[in-house]
């Protein structure tokens, strides 16, 4: 007929006790999927694109289109 | 506790007379929504009513189920339930946001035409195209943006 007495002490710890290790959990989740969703990817594409560039010949496209102030294009 | 201590406050009276201008049925009416009412409900009891109440002074098993909710009723003006429902108030509410965001687009419609001057020239379709261009040539963003996303050798648009 009575009802239980409620918990009134440790109620803090018990919260904590629960979400604590979920929030960790997580958290590195979160961490290694920005890891291996967002910085390896792109670690990869710069890998990449530095593998076939020819910083020499880029130049000389740029110079002609004419973007320079320090060189005019060839042949001017 | 705290009301009747301001009120004296505001009032300057002693604190007596400030519980008995709270008091009283249907003076204010928040009391109308006071769970534990100062004077019960209903004030003038029918002979019905009256005989009800010199029953409920003996044993409350004898009592019927329909006895019992008429003398909660003498006694409190809802039930829990029709105290706590929502009220409808929620659609005035959503008419009178979507009233004034649409007033408001139309201030702003107005100001378009009517304070506001002409957009840069940099707005020009014209322009924008000399503006890609350049970048394109300044090679912006090559690896995984602006430029990226252009193939320098067809002239066009990567697929």
């Amino acid at each position: 007929m009575s009802l239980a007495k409620p918990a009134m002490r440790g109620l803090l710890g018990k919260r904590l006790r629960f979400h604590l290790p979920i929030a960790f959990a997580l958290s590195l989740v979160a961490a290694a999927a920005f890891k291996y969703g967002v910085t390896e990817p792109r670690k990869q594409a710069y890998a990449d694109f530095y593998k076939q560039y020819d910083a020499t010949k880029e130049f000389n496209n740029m110079r002609d289109a004419g973007v320079f102030e320090s060189v005019r294009p060839t042949g001017e | 506790m705290l009301a009747t201590r301001a009120l004296s406050l505001v009032g300057k009276r002693a604190i007596s007379t400030s519980i008995c201008l709270r008091g009283g049925h249907g003076v204010a009416k928040v009391d109308d929504y006071n769970p534990l009412p100062d004077v019960q409900f209903v004030t003038e009891l029918s002979a019905v009513q009256k005989s009800l109440k010199e029953k409920e002074k003996g044993s409350w098993a004898t009592l019927s189920n329909e006895e019992k909710i008429a003398l909660y009723r003498i006694s409190f003006k809802q039930s829990f339930a029709e105290m706590n429902e929502g009220t409808k108030e929620w659609k005035s509410v959503i008419a009178g946001m979507f009233f004034f965001i649409g007033m408001t687009g139309l201030v702003v419609l107005w100001q378009r035409k009517f304070v506001y001057g002409p957009v840069p020239p940099t707005f020009e379709s014209e322009w924008k195209e000399k503006e890609v261009q350049r970048m394109l040539d300044m090679r912006i963003n090559p690896v995984e943006g602006f430029s990226a996303k252009w193939d320098y050798e067809n002239k066009e648009w990567k697929k």
